[in-house]
């Protein structure tokens, strides 16, 4: 199923703390719960996960706090070793990579932005952004440049010479996605970057990343425990509780069938209209005629709503972003989504 | 609903823990009672528990020193050392020796100090550091200041990088923390005179010795803090690093040892601190230099001329401490971009320009070069006829006060220690180590003082017992006192803390000068200097610790109807009680050091013996004598730390 696709799959992957995690994920039954787990005295931080993360795709890992989120991330990128399963990254397995090898790959492949930024407050903007430059041995001037390009793609010029101290927390993690971007990395993972932001500085900032991943599309994973925020940005989300992964999909279908009842609590109080596209609903040409003018599969039932409700036809045809036919959307499922949730 | 009281206050009375040591402390008291009937093997020492640890010591050591050849690594690094300290030697006071281009003016040094001060804090700070520098060549002691500063220059930065290196090295291996930690602990309670001994036998006595000797006294707390540092970066600096393609040693250099910069120059302080104490100490192993002038001030009674050095070494330590403590907190500063160098580093050329016209102008002028002593102002002889006037003003109280506390408190207190039994003496520290922590406590407990009837010296040790227990008592009393007075405002709280801030900067040694100058050179006036010296820790921490109170649990209070005084001792007190004890702590540690150095002013305790060892170098009694001292702090220090801790958790205070 490993696909050429994928810049990061995952499979099986465990992460147990304890006292000999290794001997013991070798000797747990099938079936054994988190509690049970807990109870023999290891934390399953991650328990039993596979993913996939295709070039050019964001995904949104969410889960609450202690759901493992942030140790899976740290599993992907390797800042901790997994306990068992297999982690390839662009075909490459990561535990079977040398630590001089590791260091390579995050000096040319990866980049990653923290929670609390992680900056180094002894060093100026610039000298925070060129510091993975610095790390991978480039000279002094190439470093300045390429730095001060990636400060401007972030808004920050004119500032590169404060200090983190000197900046506000939405402009500090500017820097840390800054910094995140200078190697021009392929795979870039966001460790619930804007959770430390206010609300109104968080859209803005959501706002800037949507930007910024149109203009650049790098393969992303994005932790969050915002599940508005994972719908506003993924391609896909996968829900984490208790270290699993309890459902991974788009967030059209999270929506409209939660695989689980933890997933349905978080789906209850979200505007589905909102979230859910036309093509998600469209059903195959051949159900019902349709003719006349098509809508635009891309929008969500939101954006429909006003055409919906004058429209006299039960059948509509659906177009895909590029104009071509891909379905018909039946007037009632998409009322029944503006309304019946 | 009869119930009669007497059934509920018996099914009350449970055979728990503190009952356990309670009557462990009550069978103690009851064992002294019958003194009188005890055969004489359980009120001294008997000799078969006595071991010769001084023999057993002083054979390592000569196994060391002469059969390992450790004295050939010793007098190398001395040499080394002793390079070090004869350029620092010409440049400061001219010693003949290379580069030979010194002393350089003492125009040029006190303008130096001044912009190192403006560098670090602004003009108040260059103000003192100036002052400081003009204050010495005025009053002509600048050959002595500098040849105690020429010890610190290079002191300071050597025991800071022993810190540093072996406080990474302790942080990356968990096996170097684990063997470091109890050689830590014990160091750092070991009074100063304890480390000369071992210094004096393998380098000798001198200016070298000295430095040497400052340098291993001052590391521990660098240490400590180092390792601390290192483990606070914050995780997530540390993966940032990682992320960012570190390697392992790019990570410690670039990210972690920046990180730790806090902690790292906080600990540079305690270093520069702890120098500037040995320093002044190590007159006592032939350091020249304003310690020993003050030494000899000191016993020959000169109050006058010992104030002028005092008012030296207290400014000197208050600039130190001052400028260590700014470059803790000193924060780049950023520059718009195209400022020319010139601009961006306006203090070094400032800096340049000013030495140089010093130098020229010393030149010119003789005097701006060295003032000789012909040349030199005091103020001894005002001094001392304002202090004869004071002394003989306030002497009939002074005079009082001394027979009092001698025929009353001190005589009958010493015998009273000494009378003790020590069997009884061991089961009431087991008892009380059991109150506190139970079995491991006890243990604890029993081992340290165990190890003091063990050494020979249970007499030596049990008249120190006495004036600690007596200091301690005075000084907790006036400091709780003066805690209570200094935190029910803002204002007077900010300035006490201040005060206590600033006296503890100064080097023991200093609070000699007040109480020889009251009382002579005597107990009370040993008593007297320890009172003083353990007095400041605590008032700082019980005005920190009232202060401390959560504001909303003082607010919930209020809004009870509770009165100031209420409010204190319902309230406040008790939330602050965990870190008063942490003051205890420390006033305990701080009296059991000066008491040991108020020996040469007159006590028959363990310190004299230790200064007898000193100049005798017997480095097994020193040591012996030493680790009694050491055993009696650590003793001390755990009984507190951990009943602190418990009620800490108790209070749900982290």
């Amino acid at each position: 199923m490993e696909s050429a696709e994928s810049a990061i799959s995952c499979r099986q992957v465990w992460k147990l703390f304890g006292p000999e995690p290794r001997k013991y994920l070798e000797a747990i039954p099938a079936g054994h719960t988190y509690a049970d787990i807990s109870g023999d005295g290891y934390i399953a931080a991650v328990r039993d996960v596979s993913l996939e993360i295709n070039r050019g795709e964001m995904l949104v890992i969410m889960g609450l706090s202690g759901s493992g989120k942030s140790t899976l991330v740290r599993c992907l990128c390797r800042l901790i070793d997994v306990t068992g399963g297999s982690v390839r990254v662009e075909g490459q397995e990561l535990a079977d990579l040398s630590e001089r090898q590791l260091i390579e790959l995050r000096r040319s492949k990866m980049g990653m932005v923290f929670q609390s930024f992680g900056l180094l407050p002894y060093r100026t903007v610039l000298e925070n952004v060129a510091f993975p430059l610095e790390m991978r041995g480039q000279d002094h001037h190439a470093r300045r440049e390429r730095a001060m390009e990636v400060i401007k793609l972030v808004g920050l010029d004119g500032r590169e010479d404060y200090f983190p101290r000197e900046l506000s927390g939405g402009q500090q993690q500017r820097v840390g996605i800054a910094r995140s971007l200078a190697i021009e990395p392929d795979i870039w993972f966001l460790d619930e970057p804007f959770s430390a932001l206010d609300p109104l500085i968080r859209r803005e900032m959501q706002d800037e990343f949507l930007r910024l991943q149109e203009m650049l599309a790098k393969s992303i994973v994005f932790i969050t425990h915002d599940f508005d925020e994972a719908l506003r940005l993924a391609d896909r989300i996968a829900i984490m509780k208790d270290g699993a992964v309890e459902q991974c999909d788009t967030p059209d279908k999270i929506v409209l069938s939660p695989a689980t009842e933890y997933v349905a609590r978080f789906t209850e109080d979200v505007e589905k209209s909102r979230v859910v596209h036309a093509k998600v609903l469209a059903r195959p040409i051949g159900e019902g005629a349709a003719t006349g003018e098509p809508i635009d599969g891309e929008k969500t039932v939101r954006q429909l709503a006003r055409q919906l409700l004058e429209e006299t036809r039960s059948s509509i045809p659906v177009t895909d972003g590029r104009g071509e036919l891909i379905g018909v959307l039946r007037k009632s499922d998409a009322l029944e989504v503006l309304f019946g949730g | 609903m009869n119930i009669a009281p007497t059934e509920t206050l018996r099914s009350d009375f449970r055979f728990d823990d503190a009952r356990i040591g309670q009557f462990i402390i009550a069978a103690a008291a009851a064992v002294a009672l019958l003194r009188f009937q005890l055969p004489e093997s359980l009120v001294r020492p008997p000799d078969w528990l006595v071991l010769p640890f001084a023999d057993w010591i002083n054979a390592a050591f000569g196994f060391i020193k002469d059969d390992l050849g450790f004295i050939y690594a010793t007098r190398a690094f001395a040499s080394i050392v002793e390079w070090f300290l004869d350029v620092t030697g010409n440049l400061l006071y001219g010693r003949n020796r290379w580069p030979r281009i010194g002393p350089l003016p003492w125009t040029t040094i006190a303008v130096t100090a001044a912009v190192i001060g403006y560098a670090l804090n602004g003009w108040r700070l260059a103000l003192l550091c100036g002052g400081t520098f003009v204050w010495i060549a005025l009053m002509g002691q600048w050959k002595w200041a500098m040849e105690t500063l020429s010890v610190i220059v290079v002191a300071a930065p050597v025991s800071a990088l022993l810190g540093i290196a072996l406080g990474i090295a302790a942080w990356r291996r968990q096996y170097v923390e684990r063997i470091i930690n109890p050689f830590l602990n014990i160091a750092q309670s070991l009074p100063h005179f304890a480390y000369m001994i071992p210094v004096v036998v393998f380098i000798g006595v001198g200016p070298k010795a000295g430095a040497i000797v400052t340098m291993i006294f001052a590391a521990p707390p660098m240490i400590r803090m180092t390792l601390l540092g290192m483990k606070k970066v914050a995780p997530e600096i540390v993966e940032s690093g990682k992320m960012c393609g570190s390697s392992g040693w790019q990570l410690l250099r670039h990210v972690r040892i920046p990180s730790a910069r806090t902690e790292i120059l906080l600990g540079v302080n305690q270093v520069i601190m702890q120098c500037l104490a040995m320093v002044v100490l190590a007159s006592f192993i032939g350091m020249p230099g304003l310690g020993q002038k003050l030494l000899q001030l000191l016993q020959g009674l000169k109050i006058g001329r010992s104030l002028e050095i005092g008012i030296t070494i207290v400014l000197i330590a208050v600039m130190l401490d001052r400028c260590s403590k700014a470059w803790v907190v000193k924060q780049p500063k950023h520059f718009e971009r195209g400022t020319p160098w010139y601009a961006r580093h306006w203090i070094l050329v400032a800096w340049a320009a000013l030495a140089a016209g010093t130098v020229a102008l010393s030149l010119a002028w003789p005097l701006a070069d060295q003032i000789p002593r012909k040349h030199a102002l005091t103020v001894s002889r005002e001094a001392d006829f304002l202090v004869d006037w004071f002394v003989r003003l306030v002497d009939p109280v002074t005079q009082w006060l001394r027979g009092f506390l001698i025929r009353f408190v001190f005589i009958p207190m010493r015998d009273a220690y000494l009378w003790l039994p020590f069997v009884s003496v061991l089961a009431f520290w087991f008892g009380l180590g059991w109150i506190v922590g139970r079995w491991r406590s006890a243990l604890v407990c029993l081992g340290f003082f165990g190890m003091i009837a063990m050494s020979g010296w249970w007499d030596r040790a049990m008249i120190t017992a006495y004036m600690i227990t007596f200091s301690v008592l005075i000084a907790v009393a006036i400091g709780l006192s003066l805690g209570i007075w200094a935190s029910r405002r803002e204002s007077r709280a900010k300035f006490a803390l201040l005060v206590c801030d600033t006296a503890q900067t100064f080097p023991s040694f200093i609070y000699l000068i007040p109480v020889v100058m009251l009382f002579g050179v005597n107990d009370v006036a040993a008593i007297g200097a320890v009172i003083t010296f353990a007095l400041v820790p605590f008032t700082r921490y019980t005005i920190e610790g009232l202060k401390g109170t959560p504001s909303e649990l003082v607010e919930s209070s209020a809004m009870c109807g509770a009165s100031y005084w209420q409010q204190l001792w319902k309230v406040r007190f008790p939330m602050a009680l965990p870190t008063i004890a942490v003051g205890l702590n420390q006033t305990i540690m701080f009296s059991l050091f000066m008491v040991i150095i108020a020996a040469f002013i007159g006590t028959q305790d363990l310190g004299q013996e230790m200064q007898r060892a000193l100049s005798s170098t017997d480095v097994g009694k020193g040591l012996v004598l030493g680790f009694c001292v050491a055993f009696m702090g650590l003793m001390a220090d755990h009984l507190i730390m951990k009943w602190s801790d418990s009620r800490k958790k108790a209070l749900g205070l982290n």
